[in-house]
């Protein structure tokens, strides 16, 4: 059989002269993303850093992970060596040019690689080869879409592997939990999922939960759930109880931080449905580290940066 | 929790004192090792180091030269150890490590293995890259760099007081056994009864 020739390495293309202020504001997003977290996540890992008894495992873990926080920003450098899966969630005006923000959003990611904001990330799942410049099929991930608005938004998280690999999908009804097709079932496997990941998604975890969707939208609309700020509860009152009843519960399973037992597993849950067909039913659960890196801009149409998003 | 100060190479005696739970500060030479290499070692091959008596880091270190030729770390926090699972008793036996480092937790064989042969395996705070690059203060060497590759290679760190916690001792208890044991229970609890 023949072995399959490797992929030519992707380069990036030139950026255009239009778009130099756009090509430095990205760059500029992935730097600050992966090597300083927003406020509202420091504020709840110093939370559960108060959490936690004196002299506990549990609160070891997370003043490493506290003084990493500060140590990371201050040199300017990943805060965790894994800087995961690039996942850029981007709002044009209508109209505007979305194949050139790809091409040069993929130069960003190769000189913020270059400069060593990220590390060579992108692998040849047949080949096993490098890209060496975190750019091949389906790497980096841009989500488009079109808002009214003259401005660009543009969000941006760093997603390590450690995390996506205890994400967990479930189809309901679950006769190994007992789970039937009801926010009582999504609780159900929702808690099984935390109690499966244990210490290995690099608890406390933050969790992204989609009800409802079929097997791809379910995903990557959970991933969505991670702009979302800290402190924020859904806008359904049925989601938002569940959120908390969920936050509480997966907290009294006592995996605590890294999985060393303690009192905070997890961070906050974000919950949101979107409609199904009748004869599916999948929970899924995509689980984000401590390291929860993300960060976004309010840009001009050129590129230029008006506003931080998470500050 | 005791917090206990260590010095590397350490002898069986050192080994077995220590019990899950505790927290240590590592000193002294520290070898890297994942994937590529744990696979080289369990097929009996040879490496140009003497890890016997040391600790072997599930790590894949960011390493970059100067140009008067010195490396410098520049993040190395542990990548998950599981992965290791199927060759990590046979690492400990044959080559003698006293310490394994990595995050979340290792299997049956290797809280056998760590028993049986006199090892730990300390669980250092996953995400924690530059905490714990702070603590290396001189890359002495690498090897199988040309063969494996920058992460992959087995890179020789000389470190003060790195900090992790012994989540596997070496008297067949683990951290990881207990706490999924607990929250077993409690979660059949908070889920009730199956309907």
């Amino acid at each position: 059989m023949a072995t399959n020739p490797k992929a030519p390495p992707k380069t990036p293309l030139p950026v255009p002269a239009t778009h130099t202020k756009l090509f430095e504001t990205l760059v500029e997003l992935i730097r600050v993303t992966s090597t300083n977290l927003p406020p509202d996540v420091r504020q709840s890992v110093t939370t559960a850093l108060e959490k936690e008894k004196t002299g506990t495992a549990g609160e070891y873990a997370m003043k490493v992970i506290q003084r990493n926080i500060d140590i990371a920003c201050g040199v300017s450098q990943p805060l965790c060596q894994d800087t995961g899966s690039i996942l850029f969630f981007v709002k044009t005006p209508v109209g505007y040019d979305q194949i050139t923000f790809s091409e040069v959003c993929e130069a960003a990611v190769a000189k913020a690689t270059e400069l060593g904001y990220l590390r060579q990330n992108s692998v040849d799942s047949i080949t096993g080869q490098n890209s060496g410049n975190n750019l091949g099929p389906g790497t980096p991930t841009i989500y488009f879409e079109q808002h009214r608005s003259e401005d660009l938004d543009v969000r941006l998280a760093l997603k390590g592997g450690g995390c996506e690999n205890v994400g967990a999908q479930y189809s309901l009804p679950d006769s190994r939990l007992g789970a039937g097709r009801d926010l009582e079932g999504v609780r159900k496997v929702v808690l099984d999922a935390v109690y499966q990941a244990q210490g290995k998604g690099c608890g406390p975890g933050i969790l992204g939960v989609v009800i409802g969707g079929d097997r791809s939208t379910g995903f990557s609309y959970s991933k969505k759930l991670f702009l979302r700020l800290m402190e924020d509860t859904s806008s359904d009152e049925r989601l938002a109880e569940l959120e908390q009843r969920i936050m509480l519960e997966a907290n009294s399973l006592g995996i605590g931080p890294m999985g060393f037992g303690g009192n905070t597993t997890v961070l906050g849950v974000k919950i949101a449905a979107l409609n199904r067909l009748p004869a599916s039913f999948f929970v899924s659960v995509s689980y984000m580290c401590w390291a929860f890196r993300r960060q976004g801009v309010k840009a001009d149409s050129a590129g230029a940066i008006k506003e931080w998003l998470y500050t | 929790m005791r917090e206990i100060k260590l010095t590397l190479p350490m002898t069986e005696e050192q080994v077995r004192l220590l019990k899950v739970g505790d927290m240590v500060l590592l000193s002294g030479v520290m070898f890297t090792g994942r994937d590529a290499v744990h696979k080289h070692l369990f097929e009996g091959k040879s490496i140009p180091v003497d890890i016997s008596g040391s600790a072997i880091y599930h790590c894949g270190p960011v390493v970059v030269k100067a140009e008067n030729g010195e490396w410098s770390v520049r993040a190395a926090g542990p990548t998950t150890s599981t992965r290791e699972e199927p060759y990590q008793a046979t690492v400990i036996e044959k080559y003698g490590i006293r310490a394994v480092i990595g995050k979340g937790g290792m299997g049956s064989k290797t809280l056998t293995a760590c028993k049986d042969f006199g090892c730990v395996y300390l669980h250092a705070v996953g995400g924690a890259a530059q905490v714990l690059a702070e603590t290396v203060k001189k890359v002495r060497g690498v090897s199988m760099l040309e063969e494996f590759g920058s992460p992959e290679a087995i890179w020789e760190l000389e470190v003060v007081d790195f900090p992790a916690l012994v989540t596997i001792d070496a008297h067949g208890n683990s951290l990881h056994a207990e706490i999924a044991a607990s929250s077993e229970q409690r979660l059949a609890e908070v889920l009730g009864p199956k309907k």
